[in-house]
């Protein structure tokens, strides 16, 4: 089975206020907050650390969740997180650099 | 606001996190306005290094929308390398306000590059004649709609931002309808500012009482017109325990010399970046936390007036007066035209003046001469 590889869109703004992620669409300006799940996956989505990596260090530890439940939840979460250009998603690792574009 | 924002905004509140920030990156303009509160000299504009830094300290303070504003921000050669710091490295939600006669295609382009929230264009006048006469600079609004037209080509969010005076009452529905023909926002300001020295003499430039009433009355501009214009119902515990503003709470403002004030329109100084930490200022600052102190209960005279609840009354702007807990008499008099009702300040105003006739009428004489008559 192929791994996925989560990057943060470097077009979005985001803070973190209070524990969770406020983050700004760089698309449409439509604003997001993250819950605590969602803020762990996105803070850890530096695009070279596989999704199952993620869920298994980050997530499965704080949560006390099943891997294979939690990484299929943070899968749907990853792809709707994507589809609101908040986070990229690919079969390979994701290269970021710091000037906005991801490679 | 939307409901999300409002929510965050609660919640930097409670947390007394700075969410917004204005920077202002120069006074140095391109364009000479009569109504504006600046001089546009440099007296010592902070250094690129020296506002990345503060950048670094804001998004560590938690602050997330940035405003870059002037002056004009184009006439700063490092301006797009301040604007891909702010976005790309402190993913800041930018919103820019300049007069855009800088902006071509290529920086059009730039800035759809980097990334902005919105960007606000003044425009005065659908008219050259008019525009140009307030910005002094020939030519300038036809600039300034080409960078309107070019930016919204690169599915930019532009916003143009209108101030009424007295010079171009007349025209903001022309504006309003330039808007509506190129797709982007309108706001219009009935508010003049005084010079930040403390000079009020451009105050005479913003419009009368008759002319308020019937821009409060255009439904194109304040919907429900009932509605907008109706007596809010009195002040309870509850209302009057209600902040005046943001300024001091959720924002504040930092002028391109590093001086910290509650807002752009609040001359109070709290602290300079350059001597001492955004943070510290922003929560330690003897002045910030005196502003951040002031409830609707605590104001002078506008607590028991009737539109103490529903008053634009502006913190800074009453401090310009003489007192940050008195009336701001400009928004005393939009409450007048807007509700036919006069203020508690307005009215203490006409006792006092009343106390200070000393001129007394005299007996009429019916053979007196007529006024003017030499007898």
């Amino acid at each position: 089975m192929s791994r996925l590889y989560v990057a943060r869109n470097p077009r979005v703004a985001a803070r973190s206020l209070d524990g969770e992620m406020m983050i700004m669409s760089g698309r449409d300006s439509t604003l997001f907050t993250l819950n605590k799940t969602a803020t762990i996956l996105w803070q850890a989505a530096d695009g070279a650390t596989p999704l199952d990596e993620i869920v298994s260090t980050k997530i499965c530890g704080e949560f006390q969740v099943e891997p294979a439940e939690a990484l299929q939840d943070a899968e749907t979460l990853a792809r709707e997180l994507a589809d609101h250009g908040i986070l990229q998603i690919s079969e390979q690792p994701i290269s970021l650099t710091t000037t906005g574009e991801s490679r | 606001m939307s409901g999300l924002l409002e929510q965050m905004t609660e919640r930097a509140l409670a947390k007394n996190i700075p969410l917004s920030v204005q920077l202002d990156l120069t006074y140095r303009c391109n364009e000479r306005c009569v109504h504006c509160y600046l001089d546009h000299d440099d007296h010592g504009e902070m250094t690129t290094s020296e506002i990345k830094h503060l950048l670094d300290e804001m998004a560590d303070a938690g602050v997330f929308i940035l405003t870059l504003s002037g002056g004009e921000i184009f006439l700063r050669k490092d301006f797009f390398e301040i604007l891909e710091y702010a976005r790309w490295r402190r993913q800041f939600c930018v919103k820019l306000k300049t007069n855009a006669i800088m902006v071509r295609e290529r920086e059009a382009a730039r800035l759809r590059e980097i990334g902005v929230e919105s960007i606000q264009i003044s425009i005065y006048s659908h008219r050259p004649e008019v525009h140009d006469g307030i910005t002094l600079v020939p030519g300038s609004l036809q600039r300034s709609l080409d960078a309107a037209k070019f930016l919204k080509s690169q599915g930019l969010r532009v916003i143009f931002a209108n101030v009424l005076m007295v010079q171009n009452l007349q025209d903001y529905q022309g504006v309003r309808a330039l808007a509506d023909e190129l797709g982007v926002e309108c706001t219009l300001d009935p508010t003049i500012t005084p010079m930040m020295d403390g000079d009020r003499s451009i105050l005479s430039l913003g419009v009368d009482h008759n002319a308020l009433q019937k821009v409060f009355r255009d439904q194109g501009l304040v919907g429900d017109v009932e509605e907008f214009c109706t007596i809010a119902a009195p002040g309870d515990e509850n209302s009057l325990a209600a902040l005046p503003c943001s300024a001091s709470h959720t924002a504040c403002y930092v002028s391109p010399y590093g001086d910290v004030f509650p807002c752009v329109q609040f001359p109070l100084p709290t602290g300079n970046v350059r001597k001492e930490r955004f943070l510290d200022i922003w929560r330690y600052s003897d002045q910030m936390n005196d502003v951040r102190s002031i409830r609707l209960k605590d104001l002078t005279t506008c607590t028991s007036c009737t539109h103490v609840t529903s008053c634009t009354r502006c913190p800074g702007l009453a401090f310009m007066e003489g007192n940050m807990r008195g009336p701001s008499s400009q928004d005393c008099q939009k409450s007048f035209a807007r509700t036919g009702v006069p203020s508690a300040n307005m009215l203490a105003k006409k006792r006092t003046a009343a106390n200070l006739v000393q001129i007394r009428v005299l007996p009429s004489t019916e053979n007196a001469p007529a006024s003017g008559a030499i007898a």
